[in-house]
């Protein structure tokens, strides 16, 4: 279960009530997304406002906040899912790979392939396991059988998934688990070989031995992607994220650390929320 | 403080359940009520119900009649005396029945009411048997003798069997005679029109020259004469299989001692009701089924088979499938994914749904003007004017029947194709938008295969309302006697611009438009069951298309 008690809980007598902000300096070949400066509207109400951080190359970063803090809304921005709601305004810039997302002329389909996500519930397609996994290979016109066989057992092995399916890949997916739907729809991203993986709590719809199971698989992920969690468990974010920001209403309070965010947060805010005393 | 446990069944809400429950059965012993009805009525046709011979004797005439008891009733005597019938004082109820006498040509008589009174005892003679005819209805008699070339071959005992041997030959003479008349010489009409159309053409070519069109004009005379002579050789041999098909004849005598003649060309199938086993009857009644099913309608429709109509329901039905699936689904799609939902959309989808309200013979009106009139008079401006002034595709027919039938049933199409749509969860969007696909592949690839079912439903509605649809019909395509089939042999194959025989319409015809009315009624409930059961044979196969398509879309949230 996840509410043990973690060894990382932080210490609340080192806490300092305040302090600068402390801001996270990486070098510059070791940034995969950056954000300046960015300010989200759904029509008037404003939902991030100036957000600016760096987002490390090849480790986990995870976002926590209580709801409604903005942390899906700024996940979303980094592979423009937002632009779906049609009251979406964005200001400031989010760069991946040094390229300005947001910039017109920006293919964003490319970039959906370059920048993969897992939703919250598990959504697989009504199709069979192997479809699901060799859709976004389709989509880019690999048609040749054996590439795209080669590709869905390399994603299955990839998600820890294939011992459990290499039996029935052609039954309808929804046969699955919850934590294997999760699963699958992870390495239904992958299948693609995105540099960047968003995940949007991909474990609040699972039971914990599955939670388990994805956790490990994120940790064994990080060697090849830049992962992007966002989740409101806070010991999670203290299993697999190696960064963790958080978010309140809409500002970025703090980003640090993991470690050092959850033994000594540098803000009240922070140390309130991770203690359970916010609000 | 009675009122205290009434008060509490009524918080309770059991009074509701029953009420639903009540509902609920009274519909259901309706509905079961209706097809029974039907059923039993329609399907009682075809059983041959025994021959009786009796003797009615009045006041001023005695009368020996032979035929079958189509119904009965029982009447106070007070009402029968008014009518002028003889009944003795002391009778309080009077039974009367309506004999089936046949034998029209004769009396002029088919059906006629006598009271129970004034009968002799009911025998069922052996030798009565009943004759289904091509003219004229049937014939109840005594078989006296079969005679060849006017010479009898066969009399007494062992008259009926070789009736029956001879029956089959003529039957398939006059079945052979038919296909001749329907096919090689219908084909060979067609192509003498054909080739008048030819003609007609090249005399409105303004680019040929005289003597190019002289020329042209000749060959085509050279084709018809042709044609002519291929015609002629034909219709000799129809002549001949006429004439041989009316070597036999039979001699009868009718139930009042007149001695009759009746060729065998005229005969259908021959009876021996009397002494028939309940194995023989239930033979006799197959076939007979069959005949209805299979057959094509004779005598102003009161007799033969509904083949024609059943062909032109399912294939109307089947068009107009075709047509308004498309155009509803696509329809949907854009109200829901692609327009801008706004006052505009909201405006349309209002209108949509209006649409479904609007009475059917509207539709029917529209789609004489602007299919009929306004799209077939200029299809035959531009591809028909050789025929000019008869009309090709500016007449009634199957393609303006199913159109205006597709635009009947549009609105139930977009309607639940836009409800499919809406049920889809967006997370299976974003999935697939996340993976790179853009709107259009995640509308083709995910969206509109797991909206299937849902298109089907709507399908499904549209077909139940379509294959009952009559009004509309009687507008733009639908006919009392079609004499041929939408589909045939002949090129182009499927003749769209025909007009169809309709289920629905024929049992209007049949029923209310019918000289026989008392003989057609029986046919009204055969009908009737056949386009319900065709209805429902249609809706079935749809409804088993959908759930295989749903086992393999399924999704959890459904």
């Amino acid at each position: 279960m996840n509410d043990d008690t973690s060894p990382m809980m932080p210490n609340i007598g080192l806490a300092a009530a305040s302090g600068p902000r402390r801001r996270l300096e990486l070098s510059r070949e070791d940034i995969s997304v950056q954000v300046r400066d960015l300010n989200l509207f759904y029509g008037s109400a404003q939902a991030l406002k100036h957000i600016n951080m760096d987002i490390a190359r090849k480790r986990v970063t995870a976002f926590i906040g209580p709801s409604g803090c903005g942390k899906s809304t700024l996940l979303r921005c980094f592979n423009r899912m937002n632009d779906l709601v049609d009251i979406c305004r964005i200001e400031g810039q989010i760069r991946i790979d040094g390229e300005d997302i947001y910039a017109p002329g920006i293919d964003v389909p490319d970039l959906r392939r370059k920048v993969g996500m897992v939703f919250q519930k598990p959504n697989p397609f009504p199709k069979s396991i192997y479809d699901n996994v060799a859709y976004g290979l389709r989509l880019q016109g690999v048609r040749s059988r054996r590439s795209l066989d080669e590709a869905v057992e390399r994603s299955l092995r990839r998600a820890a998934l294939w011992d459990e399916v290499k039996d029935r890949l052609d039954d309808n997916a929804f046969g699955l688990s919850g934590g294997q739907q999760q699963r699958l729809v992870i390495a239904r991203a992958i299948a693609i070989e995105p540099e960047v993986i968003l995940l949007d709590e991909p474990c609040s719809a699972l039971d914990p031995i599955s939670t388990a199971k994805v956790e490990e698989l994120i940790i064994d992920l990080k060697d090849s992607y830049t992962i992007v969690i966002v989740t409101h468990n806070m010991q999670q974010a203290a299993r697999v994220s190696d960064f963790t920001a958080y978010l309140y209403m809409g500002e970025l309070i703090e980003y640090e650390d993991t470690g050092k965010l959850f033994t000594n947060p540098g803000k009240k805010a922070t140390e309130d929320y991770i203690t359970g005393r916010y609000g | 403080m009675k009122s205290i446990p009434l008060r509490a069944w009524f918080k309770s809400g059991d009074p509701w359940v029953w009420l639903i429950g009540g509902a609920v059965s009274l519909s259901l012993i309706m509905v079961v009520g209706l097809l029974l009805l039907i059923g039993v009525r329609g399907l009682g046709h075809f059983w041959q119900p025994p021959i009786v011979a009796t003797t009615v004797t009045t006041a001023d005439q005695t009368r020996h009649i032979l035929g079958v008891i189509r119904s009965s009733e029982t009447l106070p005597a007070q009402s029968v005396r008014e009518a002028g019938v003889d009944v003795p004082a002391d009778q309080d109820l009077v039974t009367r029945h309506l004999f089936h006498l046949g034998n029209r040509d004769l009396t002029g008589q088919d059906f006629a009411w006598f009271t129970e009174e004034h009968m002799s005892a009911f025998e069922t003679p052996a030798d009565a048997i009943v004759l289904e005819r091509r003219e004229w209805g049937n014939f109840y008699g005594h078989l006296r003798a079969v005679i060849e070339d006017g010479v009898v071959v066969a009399e007494g005992e062992s008259a009926f069997e070789a009736l029956q041997a001879r029956l089959q030959r003529s039957n398939q003479l006059i079945a052979d005679s038919v296909r001749l008349e329907r096919y090689e010489i219908g084909r060979i009409n067609r192509d003498i029109e054909r080739q008048r159309l030819e003609q007609r053409r090249i005399e409105l070519n303004l680019q040929l020259s005289d003597d190019e069109r002289a020329a042209r004009i000749a060959a085509s005379e050279v084709e018809i004469a042709r044609l002519n002579a291929e015609y002629d050789v034909l219709f000799d041999e129809l002549r001949a299989l006429r004439t041989s098909a009316r070597r036999d004849a039979l001699m009868a005598v009718t139930s009042d001692g007149q001695e009759v003649i009746i060729d065998l060309a005229n005969v259908v199938r021959a009876t021996q009701a009397n002494t028939m086993s309940v194995m023989d009857k239930l033979v006799e009644y197959g076939a007979r089924f069959w005949n209805f099913m299979s057959g094509y309608p004779r005598e102003a429709n009161t007799e033969g088979g509904i083949f024609p109509a059943i062909f032109g329901t399912v294939m109307m039905v089947f068009i107009m499938s075709i047509v308004v699936t498309p155009f509803g689904v696509l329809a949907a799609i854009y109200l829901r994914e692609y327009a801008k939902q706004g006052p505009v959309t909201r405006i349309v989808r209002i209108s949509v749904n209006n649409l479904a309200g609007v009475p059917s013979i509207v539709f029917g009106v529209f789609g004489l003007g602007f299919f009929v009139y306004f799209l077939g008079g200029n299809l035959d401006q531009l591809f028909f004017p050789e025929a000019l002034p008869a009309p090709t595709f500016g007449s009634p027919g199957l393609i303006w029947a199913s159109l205006t039938l597709a635009l009947l049933t549009l609105p139930v199409v977009i309607v639940s194709t836009e409800e499919g749509l809406t049920r889809i969860p967006r997370a299976m969007r974003e999935g697939s938008l996340a993976l790179g696909a853009t709107k259009a592949e995640t509308l083709w690839k995910v969206i509109v295969p797991v909206a299937t079912p849902a298109m089907m439903t709507g399908l499904i509605l549209a077909v139940a309302r379509a294959a009952g649809e009559v009004a509309p019909l009687m507008l733009v395509g639908v006919v009392k006697l079609a004499p041929n089939l939408p589909v045939d042999g002949q090129f182009p194959y499927i003749h769209l611009e025909r007009r169809i025989m309709h289920l629905g319409f024929h049992i209007y015809d049949v029923g209310f438009q019918s000289p026989n009315a008392e003989a057609a009624r029986p046919l009204v409930y055969a009908t009737a069951l056949v386009l319900v059961l065709l209805i429902l044979v249609l809706n079935l196969t749809a409804i088993a298309i959908r759930n295989r398509l749903r086992e393999r879309y399924r999704s959890d949230s459904e």
